[in-house]
């Protein structure tokens, strides 16, 4: 079986005691190494799970147990070297006067050795192709050089949970692909487990499993294409499938029938062929 | 209100060794009345070029003109204010758009400042709520409470109140769950068919562009790389790859489906079920009995 790194058990969360659940009885787990979505409606509650995850937010009911520590006071402080973060906002993160000093910010906090550093800063930046910039004032960066700076940052600091909290939303489509293609070659060099919160649904296509979140609570888990098959229920809770899933629901409309659910565009036109072949 | 770009230059800290130019010599025209995309890779030069229609920045060399008002190097409009009261703009990132304690005296700011009676500005503000997709009772909270999804639908809701001419949006639906980004974009399609707005539209979504827009503009490097008709520009698979930018995901599935199946199903910003039934014509037509 594969090992836990993150167990939320029974986790129930209000950011003040006058206001509203925004978490209601939460339980599940994250693998060791897996790519692991988070969807669900604006306000559902992920971010709140993400900062929960890194001890930004202590849960009012409930426990959460990251690589075998509970999460509290104490623990704090290793678990966030575990747990990498990159938020809905680069702006709030950045702490460095240039793009360089950003990046080395967490790895000086975590002690690592100069010639590292100097070294993982080149890696790094040249990973998300933001070399060039590296004497850039941060706030002097378009949306998207800002996302691509900040997951560098976390990058470098190599953690062993990378939480992506709608990190690529100001991406072109193209950079957005190539990001992600690096964050995961980083994932299965580094072992890494891989949480990303988005509303990119071929974000979620690529992921292994997916956990749905609708007002607090979890309304299903299962891995993308059991997820996507259900689109009359995901459009209900405020989200929606892919093209390939909304063509692949027209043809059977219009007489097509595909037998196996589509996830993208070659097991598509795969199933279409083989119906053309037959007849 | 026509838009016209003549030779725009914009150089951020000018006169200084960190001198960097955003755009370079930019020239388009956008008749009143048109629904434009505004399409490039991440620091091509959009949210740059946005900020001159309302004045946000000035150009370093060149002119922009917005209806009446001409922004030029050493020239700025005595009337900025009446600027800002006709070009509303929704910026990428809500958050830095949102100051006051409440969502209600976030949204009602910027028509109060323009001087819009209360209890117009109670009406307004009871039409748009429901508009933009947010529960009621997020009115009394502070905009800082609220999760990103939420805060954009605030910072939209706080430009519509002011019911401007132009509506310039900065990707809005980044961040806005799959049925929000539907919903606010029908809904400022609305808004633009019928108050004659002319709307200009900074986004990712090649989708967005092709059911929306009728005039495309793709940016390149701080220059204009290529305009025309969405169902024009959105066909040039080799000419948008080389810079970094793809076809639609239906284009594309059309050049997959004429590289398998020998036929070609050619785009005319055709609905999916459109599609599907082209497809149905091809894979079935061949069937020796049916
Ligand atoms: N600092 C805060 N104080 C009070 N309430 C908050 C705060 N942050 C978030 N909330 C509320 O908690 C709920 C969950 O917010 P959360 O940020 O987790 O949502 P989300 O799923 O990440 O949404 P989005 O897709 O819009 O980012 C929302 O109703 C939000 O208004
Ligand atoms: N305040 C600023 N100071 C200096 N350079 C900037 C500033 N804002 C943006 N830039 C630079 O100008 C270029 C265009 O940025 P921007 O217009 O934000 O691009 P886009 O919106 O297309 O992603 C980028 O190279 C970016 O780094
Ligand atoms: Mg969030
Ligand atoms: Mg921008």
């Amino acid at each position: 079986m594969r090992k836990k790194i993150i167990e939320f058990r029974n986790v129930s969360f209000r950011y003040g005691d006058e206001q509203p659940w925004v978490l209601r009885n939460v339980s599940f787990d994250v693998y060791e190494k897996e790519w692991l979505a988070i969807i669900g409606h604006n306000g559902s509650g992920k971010s709140t799970i993400a900062k929960l995850m890194n001890g930004l937010l202590f849960p009012q009911e409930g426990e959460i147990i990251i690589d075998g520590q509970q999460v509290n006071d104490e623990s704090i402080w290793s678990i966030r070297r575990d747990v990498g973060m990159v938020f809905q906002n680069p702006d709030n993160q950045f702490v460095g006067t240039t793009v360089q000093d950003d990046v080395a910010f967490g790895m000086e906090n975590r002690g690592i050795p100069r010639e590292e550093m100097i070294k993982r800063i080149n890696e790094t930046l040249s990973a998300v192709g933001m070399q060039e910039y590296h004497m850039t004032e941060p706030h002097r960066l378009s949306g998207g050089q800002k996302q691509r700076v900040a997951i560098a940052s976390v990058l470098a600091i190599s953690p062993k949970v990378l939480i992506l909290d709608e990190a690529t939303a100001m991406l072109d489509p193209k950079g957005r692909t190539e990001i992600m293609s690096t964050v995961s070659e980083v994932q299965d060099k580094n072992d890494l487990s891989l949480i990303t919160i988005t509303h990119d649904l071929h974000e979620v296509v690529q992921a292994e499993r997916v956990i749905v979140m609708n007002n607090g609570e979890i309304w299903d888990e299962a891995v993308p294409r059991e997820i996507f098959a259900k689109k009359d229920e995901l459009r209900k809770i405020g989200l929606d499938v892919p093209f390939v899933t909304i063509l692949a629901d027209e043809l059977n409309a219009a007489g097509i029938n595909i037998e196996r659910e589509p996830l993208n565009q070659e097991e598509l036109l795969e199933g279409l062929w083989t119906l053309h072949s037959r007849t | 209100m026509d838009i016209t770009f003549k030779n725009v230059t914009y150089i951020y800290q000018r006169n200084t060794p960190f001198a960097h130019k955003a755009i370079e010599d930019l020239s388009f025209h956008i008749p009143s009345g048109s629904f434009v995309a505004i399409i490039g890779h991440t620091g091509s030069g959009k949210s740059t070029l946005i900020q001159h229609l309302n004045g946000m920045v000035i150009p370093s060399e060149g002119e922009v003109t917005v209806g009446d008002f001409h922004l030029t190097q050493g020239k700025k409009p005595e009337s900025m204010k009446e600027l800002r009261s006709k070009v509303g703009v929704v910026f990428q990132y809500p958050e830095h758009q949102l100051f006051e304690e409440t969502v209600g005296k976030d949204i009602a700011f910027g028509p109060e400042n323009f001087g819009v009676p209360e209890d117009e500005i109670k009406r307004r503000i009871q039409e748009i709520i429901p508009a933009v997709g947010l529960p009621e009772e997020l009115l009394e909270r502070s905009p800082f409470d609220l999760s990103g999804g939420q805060m954009r639908r605030v910072a939209i809701a706080g430009v519509l109140a002011v019911k401007p001419d132009v509506l310039v949006l900065d990707e809005p639906t980044a961040g806005l769950d799959p049925r929000g980004q539907k919903d606010i974009m029908d809904m400022f399609y609305n808004l633009h068919k019928e108050q004659g707005l002319t709307t200009v539209l900074v986004t990712h979504s090649m989708e967005d562009a092709v059911k929306y827009a009728d005039h495309v503009i793709i940016m390149n490097k701080g220059t204009k790389y290529m305009e025309g008709k969405p169902e024009e520009v959105f066909i040039q698979k080799d000419a948008l790859n080389k810079v970094q930018l793809d076809v639609p995901e239906m284009v594309q599935f059309l050049n997959l489906f004429e590289a398998k199946f020998g036929k070609p199903i050619p785009f005319e910003r055709q609905s999916i079920k459109e599609i599907a039934q082209s497809i149905q014509g091809i894979v079935k037509g061949a069937a020796p009995h049916e």
